[in-house]
C-alpha cells in the first residue's frame, strides 16, 4: 500500500452540500497539485460517518436551506473538526457553506440561527434570488478576475472581522455594501438590490464565496492561491497546458457583452 | 385480459366520465381563440419562424384565458411530469391509448399551458388526452384540467437557475396532488423526492411502480428530515419514517412484474430507463383501461421520441441522436453508450438548458475515457475543461457539424442537451442528413 497522500483535501457533506456540483472543486485542487508533483487525495466525508480532522484542506459547497441547518448542527456536533477548522487548516466554503460558517442566518421565515461562527458575517434573506453570472476583481494577490454563477437569497453583512474576496464587476454577490459605504441610520439589506459591489469573505484561514462554476474549474488561480496557502509552494503559471480550454472558457465568461462594460465603469472607483 | 382481471387491483379510481358531446361545452368564444391560434401557428410555420405550436398555444389563451379549462372539459386527461423521460413516457402512453381511440397529445415537448392548449385544441374531439407537464407548471394545468391520471417519474436536479430547488418543486407537486384527491397518481417507487411528493396527501390514491433508476445524488439527503438516507434504488429508508412503498409494478429485465405476473415488454428504444418509462406507462394504461399486453405491444413499434434515440446518417457517419440534460440523464445515458465508439458531446447553456454549467461537473465522465471525443456547442470550453479534469482525451470545436469531421466514419454516439439537440437535429435535416429508422 501506498503511504498516507501528502496534501488531503476533505469534501464535508457532499450528500448535503451537493446541489451545485461544488464538489468539482476537490477535483480541480487535487489533479492541480498532481500536475505540480504534489500528492494530494480527496476524502468525501458524509453526514453518516465520524469526519477526520487530519486533512490539510476542507471544502463546504452550496445546499438546500434544511441541508444547511442540519450541516450547522453537524458541524458544531464534531468539536475535533470544529477545532480543526478553527485553528489549523484551511477552508474553503461556497454559497451555502459561507453562510453556514458566519455568526448568524436568518431563514426566509425570518427565524435567526447560529452560524459555526468561523467568519464575523451574518446573513439574511434578500428579497430576491440572486442567479447569474458574476465578475468580482479578487482582493487575493495575483488572482486576478473571478468568473462564476451565483444562485441564492442571502444578503450577507461583513463583520470587521473578516475581508471581502472580491469587488463585483457585474452581479450581485454579498448583496450588502461594505460598513464604510453604508450610510447611518439605515437596516441592511433593503430592497431588492441594494448592490454593494462586493463579494466573499477572507480571513487567515478561511476563503468564502458565492460562486459556483464550479469557482477553482473557472479560476484556476483561485485555486493555485489555495494551493500554494496549504503546502506553502508557488506556483506562477495559472494557465497550465494540461487544461487548452480555459483560455477559450475564461475568454467567454469574462468578455463583457456592451451593456456590462457600462457597468464595469461605473463599478471602478475604489470601495 | 382475463389475468388482469384476476390482479390485486391498484386503489379503486372514480368511473370514467362520460364525454357529453363533440363540443364538449366549450362556447363559442373558446372556439374562436382555438382558431385564432390555429391561423397564427398557420402563419409563424408559412413564415418560417418554427413549428409554431407555442405560438398557437399563446394565441388561444390570449384571447380565452380559460381556454385550457374549456379545452379540457368532459376528457380524461392523464398529465406525465417530472425531471427526466417525460418526453418518452408520454409518448409511449399516447401510443399504448391509441389502441382505443383518438388521444390528443402535445408531442413536440411543449409542455407548459401553451403547449397543452394547442395539444388540445389540435384534437378536439379526442375523448383522452396526454399531456406531457413541466414540474413547475403541473399544479396551474391540474387545476385547470382536472386530471385522471397524474404521472410522476422522478425529481432531481435540472435547471437550478430557475431558482427551485428539488424540494420545493416537490413540495409543489405534494400541494397540486393535494388539491385533486380524486386523481389517481401513478409514481416512482424508488425517488424518495417523488414518495415524498405522493404521500403528503391523506387522500391519495397511489400505484407505486419500481423503475430501477441508476442515479440517486440529490435524494441522499431526505426531502422529510433533512438528514442522510440510508441505501439506494430499490432500498431505502429514513429514520424518520419516510420509506420506500412496496411497489405494484417492477421494471426488471426486459418485463414489467404485476405482483407476480410477468408482461414483456420489447422496445426499440435503448436503456434501463426506458423499461422504466414503458411499465410507468403501462401503469397509467391499465388505469385508463387499456390491457398492459395490449399497451406493451403498441408501445414497442415507438422508433424514436421526438427525434431522441433517431439514427441519422450524415458524411459516412451513423448518428445514434441521444439527449441528456442533467446529470440523473446523463448517469442514464452512459449506460447506453458503446465504450468503443466515438462520442461527440453538445452542450448550450440557453435559457431552456438553464444558464449555470456546473452540472457538468456531476456527470462521471471518468467513464467515457478511451474513446474518441469531441467536446461541441456554445459551452464546448466548459465541456472541454470538465473533460480534461476527467482525465478524458478529447478536441474541442464549438461547431458540433464541423467536430462530426474530427471523428472516425461509421456508427457515432451524439449526446446533446436540449437547445443544442434541437439545433442539431434542424441542422442535420438542412445538411440532407438522412434519418435512417
Ligand atoms: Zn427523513
Amino acid at each position: 500500500m501506498s503511504a498516507a497522500p501528502e496534501l488531503v483535501i476533505g469534501v464535508l457533506l457532499p450528500d448535503l452540500l451537493g446541489t451545485y456540483s461544488d464538489a468539482g472543486n476537490a477535483v480541480v485542487l487535487a489533479q492541480r497539485a498532481r500536475w505540480r508533483g504534489i500528492d494530494a487525495g480527496i476524502l468525501c466525508v458524509t453526514a453518516d460517518t465520524s469526519p477526520p480532522a487530519g486533512c490539510d484542506l476542507y471544502l463546504l459547497g452550496g445546499g438546500e436551506d434544511a441541508a444547511q441547518l442540519f450541516a450547522i448542527e453537524w458541524l458544531a456536533r464534531h468539536r475535533t473538526l470544529r477545532r480543526a477548522l478553527s485553528e489549523r487548516a484551511s477552508t474553503f466554503a461556497v454559497c451555502a457553506g459561507l453562510q453556514i460558517l458566519g455568526t448568524t442566518l436568518t431563514d426566509v421565515q425570518g427565524r435567526c440561527h447560529g452560524g459555526l461562527g468561523l467568519l464575523d458575517l451574518t446573513t439574511a434573506p434578500r428579497r430576491r434570488r440572486a442567479v447569474g453570472e458574476v465578475i468580482t476583481r479578487c482582493v487575493l494577490p495575483g488572482v486576478g478576475l473571478l468568473t462564476g454563477f451565483e444562485n441564492h437569497r442571502g444578503a450577507t453583512t461583513l463583520g470587521i472581522g473578516v475581508r471581502p474576496l472580491g469587488q463585483v464587476l457585474s452581479g450581485v454577490g454579498n448583496g450588502v455594501p461594505p460598513a464604510s459605504r453604508r450610510p447611518a441610520g439605515r437596516t441592511w439589506p433593503v430592497g431588492p438590490s441594494s448592490g454593494g459591489g462586493i463579494e466573499g469573505a477572507v480571513t487567515d484561514r478561511v476563503v468564502a464565496t458565492y460562486l459556483h462554476g464550479p469557482v477553482l474549474a473557472r479560476n484556476p488561480a483561485l485555486a493555485d492561491y489555495l494551493l500554494s496557502r496549504v503546502t506553502g509552494q508557488g506556483f506562477p503559471d495559472p494557465d497550465p497546458p494540461e487544461v487548452p480550454d480555459l483560455p477559450g472558457l475564461r475568454r467567454g465568461y469574462l468578455s463583457p457583452t456592451p451593456p456590462r462594460r457600462a457597468r464595469f465603469r461605473s463599478h471602478l472607483k475604489p470601495w | 385480459m382475463a389475468a388482469v382481471r384476476g390482479w390485486a387491483r391498484p386503489p379503486p379510481m372514480r368511473p370514467a366520465r362520460l364525454v357529453s358531446s363533440p363540443q364538449f361545452r366549450r362556447g363559442w368564444w373558446t372556439w374562436v381563440a382555438m382558431r385564432a391560434g390555429l391561423a397564427a401557428g398557420w402563419l409563424s410555420r408559412r413564415l418560417g419562424l418554427g413549428a409554431g405550436v407555442i405560438i398557437r398555444g399563446r394565441v388561444t389563451l390570449a384571447l380565452c384565458p380559460s381556454a385550457l379549462s374549456r379545452l379540457a372539459a368532459g376528457r380524461r386527461v392523464v398529465l406525465v411530469s417530472g425531471t427526466n423521460g417525460k418526453t418518452t413516457t408520454s409518448h409511449l402512453l399516447a401510443a399504448a391509448l391509441r389502441t382505443a381511440g383518438p388521444v390528443a397529445h402535445n408531442a413536440t415537448g411543449a409542455n407548459m399551458g401553451d403547449g397543452a392548449v394547442a395539444a388540445l385544441a389540435a384534437d378536439p374531439d379526442a375523448p383522452v388526452a396526454v399531456l406531457e407537464v413541466d414540474e413547475l407548471h403541473l399544479a396551474a394545468v391540474a387545476t385547470a384540467v382536472d386530471p385522471a391520471v397524474v404521472v410522476l417519474l422522478n425529481l432531481s436536479r435540472d435547471q437550478l437557475d430557475r431558482g427551485s430547488e428539488v424540494r420545493a418543486v416537490a413540495a409543489a407537486l405534494a400541494g397540486a396532488l393535494s388539491a385533486h384527491p380524486d386523481t389517481v397518481t401513478v409514481a416512482n417507487a424508488d425517488d424518495p423526492m417523488v414518495v415524498w411528493a405522493a404521500t403528503q396527501s391523506p387522500r391519495a390514491s397511489t400505484v407505486w411502480v419500481s423503475t430501477g433508476g441508476r442515479w440517486n445524488g440529490d435524494a441522499t439527503s431526505c426531502p422529510r428530515c433533512g438528514t442522510t438516507l440510508h441505501g439506494n434504488g430499490d432500498r431505502w429508508r429514513c429514520r424518520c419514517g419516510l420509506a420506500r412503498p412496496a411497489p405494484h409494478w417492477v421494471a426488471s429485465e426486459a418485463a414489467a412484474v404485476r405482483d407476480r405476473h410477468v408482461i414483456p415488454v420489447g422496445l426499440r428504444l435503448p436503456g434501463q430507463f426506458n423499461l422504466g418509462n414503458a411499465v410507468t406507462a403501462m401503469a397509467a394504461a391499465e388505469l385508463m383501461g387499456v390491457d398492459p399486453r395490449r399497451a406493451a405491444a403498441a408501445m414497442s413499434l415507438l422508433p424514436d421520441v421526438a427525434g431522441r434515440y433517431a439514427v441519422v446518417t450524415y458524411r459516412e457517419r451513423e448518428l445514434r441522436l441521444l439527449l441528456a440534460k442533467n446529470p440523473a440523464g446523463w448517469a442514464e445515458m452512459l449506460g447506453v453508450l458503446d465504450e468503443a465508439r466515438p462520442l461527440l458531446v453538445v452542450v448550450n447553456a440557453r435559457e431552456a438548458d438553464g444558464r449555470d454549467t456546473s452540472w457538468l461537473w456531476d456527470v462521471p465522465f471518468e467513464e467515457i475515457a478511451g474513446r474518441p471525443v469531441v467536446a461541441a456547442g456554445e459551452h464546448c470550453a466548459d465541456v472541454g475543461v470538465r473533460l480534461t479534469y476527467a482525465g478524458v482525451e478529447h478536441a474541442t470545436v464549438a461547431d458540433p457539424l464541423a467536430a462530426l469531421a474530427l471523428l472516425p466514419t461509421g456508427v457515432v454516439d451524439v449526446v446533446a442537451n436540449y437547445t443544442a439537440f434541437h439545433q442539431l437535429r434542424r441542422r442535420l435535416t438542412a445538411a440532407g442528413g438522412e434519418s435512417t429508422r
